[in-house]
């Protein structure tokens, strides 16, 4: 069935309201069941043997030891998962990144598995792995691992984007070029050039839940997955491919998660867990200890970018120019790219280039984090903007909204915008109460821009009317932030029934066609469409069912207030049915009522934010605390404006902790330092304001209520906003990220020095 | 593993004495449960102490405040004398962790985990405090500042535990305040601390001082030339600099996770500062 998804204005009676979502109880009450609260009868435990070397050639595995220990079931290591990937570079990365195959690449790498009956077993067994090792030099650094003489982690690795290829292997693996015009010319008619070098250090999702699942391989080829997952449909079709199993026979439920943020995008132990399955004829359950999940999972890049900005006296930038150097980890990845396009997105700029450079070190592979990329790039722009505001004496707002993209600018990355939401930000930003809030001693004010692509994609849901005219839904993308709170109001508004007389679970990967996953701020854009055609289905099947109740012609029955109503005087006296009357007599018409929907959900609207935000730093510990923050943010239509907003606040939290203390720090020895919440410092509650939000409804033409996704863009302004709060509180610039109180006192020292 | 709840002292020392392998004293367990989780972690022995009779109570006694090695840190807070003679020492112990730590967490327990970092030893080496350490060979009190020897490692023997923790009676006109630098707000290590203890004549003249640093080298630093900088002043501006200069010299600190050694060499002197401008008031209004 044809289906319209243009964004129609109507009067809304659930979409926009602020029921309770249906898993907080649960969740609050501990009931709800996360990747590690499954069990199955006969469960073995897994543990994973990793590497204490950053860069090493594994010269010999010795697992006889382990596999004839008391309780051990199997153990296994690469030669357990043969190459299928038939030249797939992606799919080959994943498979060496779950089991090491000739080298290690970090710390962390895995190199074996055991399952055992139970825990200590696993973990004795562990012991009884002789790995020998060559150890080769290794390098972390992204400056570093560009240098010519840097050890090379892949010498089949050339890097591609630049013409002719190179004849030496490096790390770098890619180079990637957006823009328009001529920024020589650009710069040629500025009035005022800056140019500086940021820093960002790497940093990790820091999801409360570990990674955690229960594999079941049998013996006919079936295999069962529960796993905590982001896309139990990705999932699905990563593990059978490397593991040579059926997609359709391998069945995978996702749990409750506890914080993915990109981080669950990907497979890390679950290909093991059904490894060690189907060698040890049991089903195993393999949980990551918080250890393994900071060196072995997650993180996002560590970058480093040059920024050359040029403006006009009276505050026009004339050109833009950014080189982005990101750490991919050691496999190649396109993280430099999505850098280099969103660094300028906010401006409509004449002459704007960017350059990314994709670098590859002895670091975990790098997962998507929350707008992936986007926060690092942000930072250097923005600090460069406000900076060159500064210099041409004009207000940081005043100037954003000078160069502010809008409906028609042509993006540095390519596209021509559509209606979209940076200017209303910006004019919020100008005149909320916030930005005229006096400061005290000590104190700094600073804002940013943000911006993210957000994404559509495939998408699949079911809709059943029960009996009882209830309505169960079944969708594919998990919830991650009470998107069944909001598909629920989708789909009362839609059938015109109540919040309550619905019930929506994430179906499992056999009870639904194929979804992507919850990425790129999907979730709630793609899977509300979904719902929504779906109930449009089910309303022409009502409608059918009302006509064969009145047995009177389909076309004279139409759909209003939820209900099936007899069109035109001749059926005067028919009074409507509700969709608990047409249900009662499904039996008796046809059958059970139900509708579905299988569509790509195509044109998510791109989503912008300003953020403000007010620091308080101690010049004499470089300790900094935040004391007010505001987030504004177009949300195209905010059905559930409570989770909304949870978005602006979890994602500006999250941002903040990066800007102010969270890091990956390394030894000389490339091992992590710091692989726990003691010592990789998320923010506490204490740590931070009560975050206020503000959100602005620019409808998405391209979606029938004018959602965009809200999910991700909340993180990219906040490293640069509390980067020029700092530096207006301590009048220096902080050019490297996080600005921890060593690296402010450090400046501040310096500046005192001259 | 065994795990052991005795109800006395001799008995829980016996334990400990006769344990083959490792042996370990479970007072919170706030450190030791973490440990425990670890996977290089062995033990024979586990002896809990909380059951064993007088080990939860605070008393005051001819000595001073007697604390038994099973008292939480949350105990400390209320307990009203001790609060206003040792207000430095009862607020260290009460910056460790959170509300759910401080129910369980001893002073005796952070003294034998022999952290750099630990919160409440630098509060307790600046107020003198002594330990009462038993043993199969007896009883015996050792100065505070001499039970950690290294990070992890402690100076008593086998079979040795600590009994109690005892801070001596105040003089008027006597205050204390301990300070710590953390990046965050709460549930975190101390990547420099400050203990200062301060006595003054009736002018509001320092006469005595004592200084002790956390975090700033293998364990805690009695900054005896810096405390003895303080004596004779009324701690104004010239004094608190030099006192600031002194804890910097003092500190020996190492570059790593937690913060790099200019940084701490800095913020000890500036901790310092503060912690005696707190103690100094408190003391003058006694
Ligand atoms: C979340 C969290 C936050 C923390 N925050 C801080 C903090 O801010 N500052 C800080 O300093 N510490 C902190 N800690 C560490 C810990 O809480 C403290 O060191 C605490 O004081 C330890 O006391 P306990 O009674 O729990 O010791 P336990 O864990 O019971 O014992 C610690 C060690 O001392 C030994 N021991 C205990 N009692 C005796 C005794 N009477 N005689 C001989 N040996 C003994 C044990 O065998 C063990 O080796 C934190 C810990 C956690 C889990």
């Amino acid at each position: 069935m044809s289906f319209d998804a243009a964004y129609h204005e109507k009067k809304l009676n659930s979409v926009g309201t602020r029921p309770l979502r249906p898993d907080g109880v649960d969740k609050v009450t501990g009931k709800a069941r996360y990747g590690a609260d499954f069990n199955v009868p006969g469960q073995l435990v897994a543990r994973v043997l990793r590497s204490p070397h950053a860069h090493a050639r594994i010269v010999n595995i010795d697992t006889s030891r382990a596999e004839a220990a008391k309780g051990v079931k199997a153990v296994v290591t690469a030669a357990d998962f043969p190459d299928l990937t038939n030249g797939n570079a992606e799919m080959y990365a994943i498979l060496d990144n779950c089991m090491a195959r000739n080298k290690v690449m970090y710390d962390g790498h895995a190199v074996a598995a055991v399952a055992a009956i139970d825990a200590k077993s696993a973990r004795d067994a562990l012991r009884l792995i002789k790995v020998e090792y060559e150890v080769l030099p290794h390098v972390v650094d992204v400056d570093a691992a560009m240098l010519p003489d840097a050890p090379v982690l892949n010498d089949s690795v050339f890097t591609g984007g630049v013409e002719p290829t190179p004849t030496t292997p490096s790390n770098v693996c890619n180079r990637a070029e957006f823009g328009h015009g001529d920024v020589e010319a650009g710069f040629a008619k500025a009035d005022v050039i800056i140019e500086r070098s940021y820093k960002t250090e790497q940093t990790h999702q820091g999801y409360i839940e570990p990674h955690a699942c229960v594999a079941t391989c049998n013996k006919d080829g079936t295999a069962e997955l529960w796993v905590c997952t982001q896309g139990h449909f990705v999932f699905r079709q990563n593990c059978a491919d490397l593991l040579g199993l059926d997609a359709s026979k391998l069945r995978v439920t996702s749990s409750e998660i506890g914080g993915g943020f990109g981080g669950k995008t990907h497979v890390w132990t679950e290909p093991v867990a059904l490894a060690l399955s189907r060698k040890a004829g049991r089903s195993v359950k393999l949980v990551m200890a918080r250890e393994e999940v900071f060196r072995a999972s997650g993180p996002t890049s560590a970058t480093s970018i040059d920024v050359k900005l040029g403006a006009t006296k009276d505050g026009k930038i004339t050109a833009g120019l950014a080189t982005l150097r990101y750490t991919g980890g050691p496999y190649p990845g396109m993280w430099a790219e999505l850098g280099a396009m969103t660094s300028f997105a906010c401006y409509d700029l004449e002459n704007v280039k960017t350059v990314g450079f994709e670098v590859l070190v002895n670091r975990p592979k790098v997962a998507a984090y929350r707008a992936p990329s986007a926060p690092m790039a942000a930072f250097a722009v923005e600090s460069a903007v406000d900076e060159l505001a500064h210099k041409i004496g004009m207000d940081a707002v005043d100037f954003r909204i000078k160069n502010a993209a809008q409906e028609g600018s042509k993006s540095s990355y390519g596209p021509v915008y559509g209606p979209i939401g940076i200017g209303p930000t910006l004019d919020a930003a100008k005149t909320h109460a916030h930005m005229s809030a006096p400061l005290g001693p000590n104190q700094g004010r600073g804002m940013a821009c943000g911006f993210w692509f957000n994404f559509g994609g495939q998408t699949s849901s079911n809709m059943n009317i029960g009996m009882d005219g209830t309505v169960s839904i079944s969708v594919g993308t998990i919830d991650v932030g009470g998107s069944r709170a909001s598909m629920a109001l989708i789909a009362a508004e839609e059938l015109g029934i109540s919040y309550d007389d619905i019930k929506v679970v994430i179906g499992d990967t056999n009870t639904l066609g194929y979804n992507d996953m919850t990425d790129g701020s999907r979730g709630t854009f793609s899977s509300s469409m979904a719902t929504v055609s779906a109930a449009r289905n089910a309303i022409e099947v009502m409608r059918k069912r009302a006509a064969i109740t009145w047995d009177i012609p389909e076309e004279d029955v139409y759909w209003e207030d939820g209900h099936a109503k007899a069109a035109g005087s001749k059926y005067g006296n028919l009074s409507p049915l509700s969709v608990a009357e047409i249900a009662a007599e499904s039996g008796n018409t046809g059958g059970p009522i139900a509708g579905h929907s299988e569509l790509i959900a195509d044109g998510a609207g791109v989503s912008f934010a300003t953020h403000i935000c007010d620091v308080e730093v101690d010049p004499e510990t470089g300790s900094t605390s935040v004391i007010r923050y505001t987030v504004i943010q177009d949300a195209g239509k905010a059905v559930h404006p409570d989770y909304v907003e949870g978005q602006y606040q979890g994602g500006a939290a999250q941002g903040i902790g990066w800007a102010l203390n969270e890091e990956y720090i390394y030894g000389e020895d490339g091992r992590l330092q710091n692989a726990g919440f003691l010592d990789y410092r998320v923010p506490v509650c204490s740590d931070l304001p009560m975050i206020d939000t503000q959100i602005l409804e620019i409808p998405n033409p391209n979606h029938p209520y004018g959602v965009r996704g809200v999910g991700e863009t909340s993180i990219v302004p906040p490293l640069a906003a509390i980067a020029n709060a700092v530096s207006n509180a301590v009048g220096v610039r902080m050019s490297h990220v996080p600005v921890s109180p060593p690296r402010i006192l450090a400046a501040l020292k310096a500046e005192a020095n001259g | 593993m065994r795990y052991e709840r005795p109800e006395t002292i001799d008995q829980a020392t016996s334990l400990l004495a006769g344990a083959k392998g490792k042996a370990f004293v479970l007072a919170g367990g706030t450190d030791l449960l973490v440990r425990m989780k670890g996977d290089d972690f062995e033990a024979g022995l586990v002896v809990d102490i909380k059951s064993i009779s007088g080990m939860r109570d605070i008393a005051e006694t001819d000595e001073g405040f007697v604390i038994g090695a099973g008292v939480p840190c949350a105990a400390l807070n209320e307990h009203a004398a001790l609060h206003a003679a040792w207000p430095g020492v009862v607020e260290a112990a009460n910056l460790i962790g959170s509300t759910q730590i401080q129910g369980r967490c001893t002073v005796s327990g952070n003294l034998c985990n022999a952290s750099p970092a630990a919160d409440s030893v630098p509060a307790m080496v600046a107020a003198g405090a002594q330990a009462k350490v038993s043993g199969p060979k007896g009883t015996r009190m050792v100065p505070v500042v001499d039970i950690p020897l290294a990070p992890g490692k402690t100076s008593l023997e086998k079979g040795e535990m600590i009994e109690a923790i005892v801070l001596p009676k105040r003089p008027a006109r006597a205050g204390d305040a301990y300070l710590r630098f953390i990046p965050r707000t709460e549930m975190d290590i101390a990547v420099v601390g400050v203990g200062v203890n301060l006595t003054l004549g009736s002018d509001g003249t320092v006469e005595t001082a004592h200084v002790a640093l956390g975090a700033v080298g293998p364990k805690v630093v009695v900054a005896e030339a810096a405390a003895k900088t303080l004596v004779g002043t009324k701690l104004e501006d010239t004094a608190l600099a030099t006192l600031a200069a002194a804890c910097s010299a003092a500190s020996s600190p190492i570059d790593d996770k937690r913060g790099t050694v200019a940084f701490r060499k800095d913020v000890a002197g500036v901790l310092a500062r503060r912690a005696a401008r707190i103690a100094y008031d408190r003391a003058g209004e006694k």
